[in-house]
């Protein structure tokens, strides 16, 4: 099993959401987070609007999932799919973390391994 | 007791009591999320304290007597205060003293602005008994009550901008500089809620008509004029933020916006009776634009009044005395060549000041030796936020259960 953590923009979710779930993928968790890459951040005001600006985080979604070994190549190409801006992609589309993941339970049955997916 | 006049008091009331909470999510949405809760009780809870107080001394003080500086002992607890009579024919006794009373609440409320953020709860509840006591009821009294001086040498303060925003002001720049600085926010903060900030404007604005139509004490012409007025220097004021935003950063700032709508709305305070529509621009042309530098280049104060009460409530409250004495029409005005008006509105305006900024220091300086209050919450109260340090709440639960 492994472990998939994509980051995306915020208003590109519905659209990778429905990508992982055309791949066959069964279940997702999201976190809204904050944070800057090569993008870097976002200017927002701290004076009452009038002129002290200065950069915090940008908002981006995490979306969180597991998925057997044999699934990994079609996700992966499903999420990048949909979470590339139009064209060539542009900076800030996001990131994909991808880990081993060692075993997984279901709680209603205690099942275990692919399974339990 | 004219009814029509009775009815549009109680109105107006109703009105700047509204004020209050529209100045808690004014506030509210300007500070960090941590403090959302007691930001917004501070001013909540100044209709509560000043809502008893002056039923039982605070009216008396102030509207008591005929004395040049302060009131006398006759209405304590309300006693005598006619709700059917008056000495003016169009309104009785009591309605004046709830519509005053509404006044008394928000000013003290606005001070809070200033300390935003780390002032300990249980000493504001004391300041406020003692700030309306000894500070505001004098100045009402100058400014409004029988035989008072501020009155009594001719200058013009239609509702309040002396008593009401330059003695708020002035006692928050008293207090920022004892309360000191907040801790860690080099930069500033961002506002947490920009929608609290203007929803809490849209209410004040709201409000304002009852502040300075109902400062007509009638339902009649000056009432209305006082309506077109507020408006117009509000909208102008707003308008005036927009533009300086726009063209310094290329952005149009909604707090910007609220900031400028609420600045317009204090300096048209004293000069709603004296001011027409043309005139009521200036007003909020002037209001925007001395406002907004002094909150561009409020880093250079040396003191850390959080939500900028000197600058909305203070500049924005002496451009309005002094704007009134310019723009006032009827042969007054600086516009007629008349100088009379402003030395008066001057003078009242510097009394004002000094008064209140040095009793307050003393006030707040006693409270600060008192063995059990003092005026700071601990460095770790702080950090954690005020919600959770003073009122055990948080503006937001987000622990994931229910």
């Amino acid at each position: 099993m492994i472990k998939i953590e994509a980051i995306v923009r915020p208003e590109r979710v519905n659209l990778v959401i429905a990508a992982l779930e055309d791949a066959g993928c069964t279940g997702y968790h999201l976190f809204n987070i904050t944070g800057a890459g090569q993008q870097r951040g976002v200017e927002v005001f701290t004076g009452r609007g009038a002129g002290t600006v200065v950069r915090t985080a940008l908002p981006k979604t995490l979306i969180s999932t597991v998925i057997p070994d044999d699934m990994k190549d079609s996700v992966i190409e499903a999420i990048v799919g949909a979470a590339r801006s139009a064209g060539d992609g542009a900076i800030g589309d996001g990131k994909i973390f991808i880990s081993k993941m060692d075993e997984v339970v279901r709680v209603r049955t205690g099942e275990s391994g692919d399974i339990a997916l | 007791m004219d009814t029509g006049t009775t009815a549009w008091l109680l109105t107006s009331s109703a009105l700047v009591l509204f004020m209050t909470p529209g100045l808690a999510f004014f506030y509210g949405g300007l500070v960090r999320g941590k403090n959302v809760v007691n930001t917004i009780m501070l001013s909540f809870m100044a209709m509560a304290v000043v809502g008893v107080a002056w039923i039982v001394w605070g009216y008396s003080l102030a509207f008591g007597g005929a004395n040049e500086f302060i009131g006398n002992f006759d209405f304590i607890g309300f006693r005598d205060v006619d709700a059917n009579a008056g000495p003016d024919a169009g309104y009785s006794s009591m309605i004046v003293a709830i519509f005053q009373m509404m006044f008394a609440i928000i000013t003290p409320a606005l001070i809070t602005g200033a300390v935003a953020e780390r002032f300990k709860f249980k000493t504001y509840l004391v300041f406020l008994l003692i700030w309306m006591t000894v500070v505001y009821a004098p100045i009402a009294h100058w400014v409004w009550g029988d035989g008072g001086w501020i009155g009594g040498i001719g200058a013009s303060d239609f509702a309040g901008g002396t008593v009401v925003h330059i003695n708020a002001a002035m006692a928050a720049v008293a207090a920022a500089i004892l309360v000191g600085k907040r801790r860690g926010i080099p930069n500033g903060i961002e506002a947490h809620n920009v929608p609290y900030v203007v929803l809490g404007a849209g209410i004040l604005w709201f409000g304002w008509f009852g502040f300075n139509a109902g400062s007509a004490l009638a339902a009649d012409g000056v009432a209305v004029n006082a309506f077109l007025v507020t408006n117009t220097a509000a909208a102008m004021g707003a308008l005036t933020w927009v533009l300086l935003s726009y063209l310094t950063t290329g952005k149009a700032s909604a707090v910007g916006a609220a900031s400028g709508a609420v600045a317009g709305l204090v300096a048209i305070t004293p000069a709603a009776g004296d001011v027409g529509a043309m005139g009521s621009l200036g007003v909020g042309l002037g209001a925007g634009i001395l406002t907004w530098l002094v909150v561009k280049y409020r880093h250079k104060l040396m003191f850390d009044d959080a939500l900028d009460v000197f600058a909305i409530h203070g500049i924005g409250g002496i451009w309005g005395a002094l704007a009134t004495a310019i723009f006032a029409v009827g042969g007054i005005g600086v516009i007629d060549g008349e100088f009379g008006l402003l030395w008066a509105n001057f003078r009242a305006v510097a009394a004002t000041i000094g008064y209140s900024f040095v009793m307050t220091f003393v006030i707040l300086k006693v409270l600060d030796y008192v063995p059990g209050l003092g005026l700071r919450v601990e460095e770790t109260e702080e950090d954690g936020g005020l919600d959770i340090a003073e009122h055990g709440e948080r503006g937001y639960v987000g622990d994931g259960a229910d």
